[in-house]
């Protein structure tokens, strides 16, 4: 009896939260797969039951597999730069050293900027001859580069951006992880004599994989949610060379009005974020979630 | 007892006009619209000055016009908006919109909604050329509005420093090599021309395609992306970065272009005329206006955006939409928002006011538009246009970026075009 | 120290301001672009004059403070419902421990995965066909119950004493008395931080609300300022920069003040 009011409470409590959780993600994710099975309804075509023909042409569509690769560059180009740069960013602001305060501020402050505003910014950096970064190099003699225009420049234009957003942002999980590790250990080292960058691979380091771990695993997932930047940037050209996946879902199921195909997509997506959070739940979540 | 009825009838038909009045007074027709625009100026406020100034003179009817982006982002808003609970009863949308909200059974053709001969003859009192992209299955589903061609700005300071004649712009394809060529200079300070491939690749290239004799697609259901002359012309544009070096590598950014041209990085570009009224305000130096160059031919695409009215509305809102869309493209309207912005007076009158002549006489290059229009095509526009836009697109860029030859580009291109558009036939 | 410790240390420091400089440089930037004249601004002319005319030029072009207003109000849906929710939900899954619970909590973290960004698709149609297309209750509504929020609040709320919760009890406190008089109070650090962190991150967020506003009237500023960056005949890079500034200036002002607290706040949610 005692149970049964407990578990009618408990369920009462976790009835707003499971509503809306069912409505807005458990839900649509079905939709979204249901979606995928059958094609678009239109006057000239009745919508039919089309199994994995969707698939099919998602894997025989050279744009899929180019916003794909693109994607996974992205990841491999953005997310150890950053991780290296949040390192050394944290271990600079966890010393006392002049103006700490300024330092933090200024790595934190990309973070707080909206995608779209730091696009519109790094859009008139990258402008060919009247941009900053041509004015800049023309001083040396440099000829002026198309950033945005070339296939081969785009996307690592775009990863510099992107770093610059990121870095600041990961920088505080490893001033958080920095903060655990007792200030003895330190003291224990210099006693030894052992050199800052022994100290650092020795100790620090191996303290702060767990973190490295959180960041890596959150930045993949990260790198495949934001595409703001490219409504201002490029519009995923010059020939996809900057298109991402969720952007491609964007247009095709806005722009082209094509839900079915967009659903094919989505799919794929989520599968591909679901391995990875299943990644993550074997390497660290076991340890965290359920202590 | 006839005195009797007499006040009796009197008092029922004043209490019955007094009711009809004020039942007119709450039964305002509203009307929502979205609309693009160029934000060359604070353009938004002519928009909503003009809607004003309707509403002002028709007391009854209620307007809530919303700017909503460039022409992708107002077609996607409008297009959601009817799925949602507030539709919108005419928009002003992408002229090549028009095969794309047939197929959706968005929209109402003008024809149904024209009566009188009065009606009928301003049906036809808009340029021909204009009216193109929205004619569809012998029925008109557009008005044009906000219009363009695209022209070659020119400076003519830059023209006179390299010893050239600033009153005669290039008139072919060889002139205009030729002048580019001694217009670029080598330390790369200021190239000869630059033509947009960012944001409308597909619209620069009708025009290549035009003036080499051809034109992007026959129908709204069949392309010519791999004819011989369109990929001639695709490889004419990729040589004037390639091969004659007076116009840079890649792909160059629509949106920047402008202050490129303000800032004298180029020499000449090609942009639609709805940017003439911003340039002259901008720039600094002198500076023309011209029709595109000649191939075989002179040609160009029209541009821009036209009226249309949607299906789910009311016959009172049909009506007092019509009535919207006509004053906004009554001659001294349309001569008003040509000066305000340098998109074209969409119908012959719309010149014949004072507002434009003396306009146009004080400075010419607002009439170049119009000159134009006699070599102008409709844009490109197909079943499907957002998808087979993109292949197209797509294509001119993979090709200016020298990762495909414009011969494959192209075949790809129309490959993957066949298969969009097969099942209109 | 010894001397060459010194000659290091404060070449690092030099390398550390250095690289905060290239951090800051492309907000310095937009800052030099929106108070010169465009022609101005491209070229670096230190004695070029100063203008107000770009802000002047952005905000009438566009309604920014009615995106400002609803970007407020977007974020002051979002946020109580979150913490609200969260609360109850937490509060279920720590002290009531219902059947089923494992499972529910599975599929909680579900969401965690599975932002609402990535189904934009479905749940547009869901909110059209509850009628709530361009209304700034359907922006917020998808991102209402938030997995992080209840993750975070459970592990705060697991960590609190049980004897606390029964001295409570033994003072004739109900369920719900203990919730607020216990947890709540205790949590307070986690609801700020997860508080500061929730309104930078809807404070900026620009595809759902893109997709689902249709009118100037739920715009929120980032939408509002893509648009006005999206023109037919290109941009003034001086008015762009004057209006991304005016859109990024609430919050920015918010972080430069409470930087510290938005530190730790970040900080604290990662640490969980």
């Amino acid at each position: 009896m005692k149970d049964n009011v407990r578990n009618f409470q408990g369920w009462l409590l976790f009835a707003p939260a499971a509503i809306l959780l069912l409505a807005f993600t458990h839900y649509p994710t079905i939709t979204t797969f249901l979606n995928s099975l059958y094609t678009n309804k239109s006057i000239i075509r009745p919508r039919r039951f089309s199994g994995i023909e969707g698939y099919e042409s998602m894997l025989s569509d050279p744009i899929f597999w180019k916003v794909f690769a693109n994607n996974m560059w992205l990841a491999l180009g953005t997310i150890p730069t950053s991780i290296g740069l949040a390192i050394i960013m944290a271990l600079i602001v966890n010393k006392a050293i002049p103006g700490r305060g300024l330092l933090r501020m200024a790595y934190f402050t990309p973070t707080m900027l909206p995608m779209i505003a730091v696009a519109n910014i790094w859009l008139f950096f990258y402008a060919p001859e009247i941009g900053l970064i041509d004015q800049a190099t023309s001083i040396f003699g440099f000829e002026s580069t198309n950033w945005l225009g070339s296939p081969s420049t785009v996307l690592p234009s775009i990863m510099v951006m992107t770093v610059w957003k990121e870095a600041g942002f990961f920088m505080v999980f490893y001033l958080a992880g920095l903060q655990t590790i007792s200030p003895e250990l330190e003291e224990a080292a210099k006693l030894e004599g052992s050199s800052r960058w022994n100290y650092f691979w020795r100790v620090q380091y191996p303290l702060l994989l767990p973190t490295t771990l959180f960041v890596l695993i959150n930045a993949f997932l990260n790198s495949f949610k934001l595409v703001d930047h490219l409504f201002v940037l490029t519009k995923g050209g010059p020939d996809n060379a900057s298109n991402l996946i969720l952007y491609y879902i964007y247009e095709t199921a806005f722009a082209f009005l094509d839900v079915s195909y967009a659903s094919a997509l989505t799919i794929f997506l989520l599968v591909l974020l679901a391995l990875t959070a299943l990644a993550q739940f074997l390497f660290i979540e076991k340890r965290v979630h359920y202590r | 007892m006839s005195k009797f009825f007499k006040k009796l009838s009197y008092s029922l038909t004043v209490a019955l006009g007094i009711s009809m009045i004020s039942g007119a007074a709450i039964a305002k027709t509203e009307l929502t619209m979205y609309y693009p625009v160029a934000v060359g100026g604070a353009l938004t406020q002519t928009v909503d000055a003009m809607v004003a100034d309707f509403m002002s003179k028709n007391p009854d009817i209620e307007v809530n016009a919303i700017y909503s982006g460039n022409y992708d982002d107002t077609r996607i808003k409008a297009l959601t908006a009817l799925e949602s609970g507030k539709p919108a009863q005419l928009s002003v949308m992408f002229s090549i919109d028009v095969h794309e909200l047939r197929e959706l059974d968005a929209i109402v053709p003008f024809d149904d909604l024209v009566s009188t001969s009065e009606e009928k003859a301003w049906l036809n009192s808009f340029y021909p050329s204009l009216m193109e992209n929205g004619v569809a299955a012998g029925k008109t589903w557009g008005i044009p509005f906000q219009r363009s061609t695209i022209v070659m700005y020119y400076n003519k300071d830059a023209f006179r420093e390299a010893g050239l004649d600033p009153e005669t712009p290039p008139a072919t394809w060889g002139g205009l090599i030729a002048a580019a060529k001694a217009l670029t200079k080598d330390d790369g300070s200021q190239w000869g021309l630059m033509i947009p491939s960012t944001g409308y690749p597909y619209w620069m290239f009708g025009a290549l395609a035009m003036q080499n004799g051809q034109t992007l697609m026959t129908s709204g259901d069949k392309t010519n992306f791999d004819h011989p002359d369109v990929i001639e012309a695709l490889e004419v544009w990729k040589s004037f970065g390639e091969e004659h070096k007076i116009m840079p590598k890649g792909t160059i950014e629509w949106g920047t272009l402008r202050q490129n041209f303000l800032e004298g990085k180029t020499a000449m570009m090609w942009h639609s005329t709805g940017n003439l009224t911003t340039v002259k305000k901008k720039a600094n130096f002198d500076f023309g206006v011209a029709m595109l160059p000649a191939g075989k031919r002179r040609g160009t695409p029209t541009g821009g955006g036209n009226f249309y009215i949607f299906k789910d509305t009311s016959d009172e809102e049909r009506k007092a939409s019509m009535k919207l869309i006509k004053f906004m493209t009554a001659p001294e309207n349309s001569a008003k928002w040509s000066v305000a912005t340098g998109y074209m007076g969409v119908s012959p009158d719309a010149y014949e006011t004072d507002t434009l002549k003396s306009y146009v006489a004080s400075f010419p290059p607002a009439a170049v538009a119009r000159d134009q229009l006699k070599y102008a095509t409709a844009e490109f526009s197909t079943y499907q246009t957002s998808r087979v836009k993109k292949g197209l697109n797509d294509a001119i860029q993979a090709t200016l970026v020298g990762s495909k030859t414009a011969k494959e580009a192209l075949t790809d291109a129309q490959a993957a075009a066949e298969r969009i558009l097969k099942p209109y036939r | 120290m010894t001397y060459k410790n010194r000659f290091t240390s404060s070449l690092e420091l030099m390398g550390a301001y250095i690289l905060a400089a290239f951090w800051v440089l492309p907000l310095l930037y937009a800052f030099w672009a929106a108070f010169h004249y465009s022609n101005d601004a491209i070229h670096f002319n230190i004695f070029s004059p100063l203008t107000l005319d770009n802000f002047r030029e952005a905000w009438s072009q566009a309604p920014f403070l009615r995106y400002g207003l609803n970007t407020f109000l977007l974020v002051s849906f979002i946020l109580p419902g979150q913490l609200l929710i969260s609360t109850l939900a937490a509060y279920a899954f720590v002290r009531f421990k219902f059947s089923g619970a494992n499972v529910a909590f599975a599929l909680v973290l579900v969401q965690l995965m599975i932002t609402p960004e990535i189904l934009i698709v479905q749940n547009y149609v869901t909110l059209s066909k509850l009628g709530l297309v361009d209304t700034i209750t359907g922006m917020g509504l998808p991102y209402v119950a938030s997995a992080f929020c209840i993750f975070l609040l459970r592990q705060t709320f697991k960590s609190i004493p049980k004897e606390l919760e029964d001295a409570a009890e033994l003072e004739g406190c109900s369920t719900m008395g203990i919730l607020w008089k216990v947890y709540v109070p205790l949590a307070t650090p986690t609801f700020i931080a997860f508080s500061l962190v929730s309104v930078s991150h809807h404070w900026n967020n620009f595809l759902w609300p893109l997709i689902i506003s249709n009118s100037v009237e739920t715009r929120p500023l980032t939408v509002g300022l893509g648009i006005f960056g999206s023109p037919e005949t290109g941009v003034d890079w001086s008015i762009m920069s004057a209006a991304t500034l005016i859109s990024v200036a609430p919050l920015l002002i918010a972080f430069l003040i409470f930087q510290k607290q938005f530190v730790q706040s970040f900080m604290q949610a990662g640490i969980k």
